[in-house]
């Protein structure tokens, strides 16, 4: 007599928890770890100690900058990958739309609502220097704070490269 | 004091109710179903110069059941804030033979599709921007999948069938033909 009630109401707490962790996942901030080293040292650096290199970082993603779809140089963003819509990535955007971008041996142009992005360790990351720049539509978010390891908890800084980027 | 407590309680019952049907329109509207508005001259004579209502369903995109032949809503890679409706007309690994300029009939390219993109274009060649000007387009732009017209449903629910102009039953039987 009491069962079948109290697992409605226990699936009905699931349904709406579930329905609001949704929803604000979506439209205001979410939680996404970060794996391998193309990020390193701002994302899982190499340490010698046991705690550091344990598990990977868990980083805070806002959603708010899709509403304007407005970024600068310097922003660390998570995008779907242009090659598999289901991998995700974490960079850095280095070049805005209409702006050239130096790479190694070329200058290429951003085109619009597209961004240039690099990770910050340069040796081992697959980015705008493999695939070509990222559609802005791409982008999932961006991450403002490190949640985890504990001892790096903080907020993440506009790192600028210098003399790679001219303006249009 | 008392009836203080019992107004806050009361509040925060309706407000969570309110919160929870706001999440519920949210993902319904993300993941389920949604309406949305297209206008344009690029998709005719699908689609109506002067604006359509269309039902967006956005499951099959998730689970990569979009293919060849489907109208699709995509965001556009020239400016993430403006949404396409066009027909997909081949997917990664694809050979595509396109021409730039419809009117002359002796420019042509072809290219394959890389991995992971898909090549839109709009039904009416003469008037659309598409994958033939920005190229093949990431899957992961892919909002939804166009599989419904509204007008249609309301024309049929209410019988007017009989009434209708024979152009009208003409764009009818080709938005039910290749929508299906």
């Amino acid at each position: 007599m009491g069962t079948p009630s109290v697992l409605w109401s226990i699936a009905n707490k699931c349904f709406t928890v579930g329905l609001i962790t949704v929803t604000v996942s979506d439209r205001f901030a979410s939680l996404v770890s970060v794996r391998g080293a193309s990020m390193s040292p701002t994302f899982n650096p190499k340490t010698n100690t046991l705690l550091g290199s344990l598990s990977d970082d868990y980083v805070l993603v806002e959603k708010f900058c899709l509403k304007k779809y407005k970024f600068s140089h310097g922003d660390v963003i998570v995008f779907c990958s242009p090659y598999d819509h289901k991998e995700k990535h974490v960079k850095r955007i280095v070049g805005l739309p209409g702006e050239w971008v130096r790479t190694h041996y070329d200058v290429v142009k951003v085109p619009e609502g597209h961004c240039w992005v690099e990770g910050d360790n340069s040796a081992s990351s697959m980015d705008s220097r493999s695939f070509g720049p990222v559609p802005l539509g791409l982008v999932n978010g961006r991450v403002t704070h490190i949640l985890w390891p504990p001892h790096r908890v903080g907020s993440i800084d506009r790192k600028i490269i210098q003399h790679r980027v001219s303006p249009s | 004091m008392r009836q203080w407590r019992s107004i806050a309680k009361e509040a925060v019952a309706r407000a969570s109710i309110v919160v929870k049907f706001l999440c519920f329109l949210h993902v319904t509207d993300s993941y389920l179903l949604s309406f949305s508005h297209v206008l344009g001259p690029s998709m005719l004579p699908t689609l109506n110069i002067t604006g359509d209502v269309v039902l967006v369903e956005h499951l099959s995109h998730r689970t990569g059941k979009v293919g060849s032949g489907d109208l699709v809503l995509v965001r556009s890679p020239l400016d993430p804030r403006k949404t396409l409706t066009k027909r997909i007309v081949a997917m990664e690994d694809d050979k595509v033979t396109f021409s730039l300029d419809p009117t002359r009939n002796y420019s042509s390219r072809s290219l394959v599709v890389p991995k992971g993109h898909v090549w839109i274009q709009g039904d009416n060649l003469y008037a659309s921007r598409d994958s033939r000007h920005f190229g093949p387009v990431p899957y992961g732009l892919i909002q939804g999948k166009v599989f419904l017209r509204v007008s249609c449903a309301i024309l049929i629910a209410f019988g007017f069938v009989g009434k209708i102009d024979l152009r009208y039953l003409y764009l009818l039987e080709l938005v039910i033909e290749e929508t299906c």
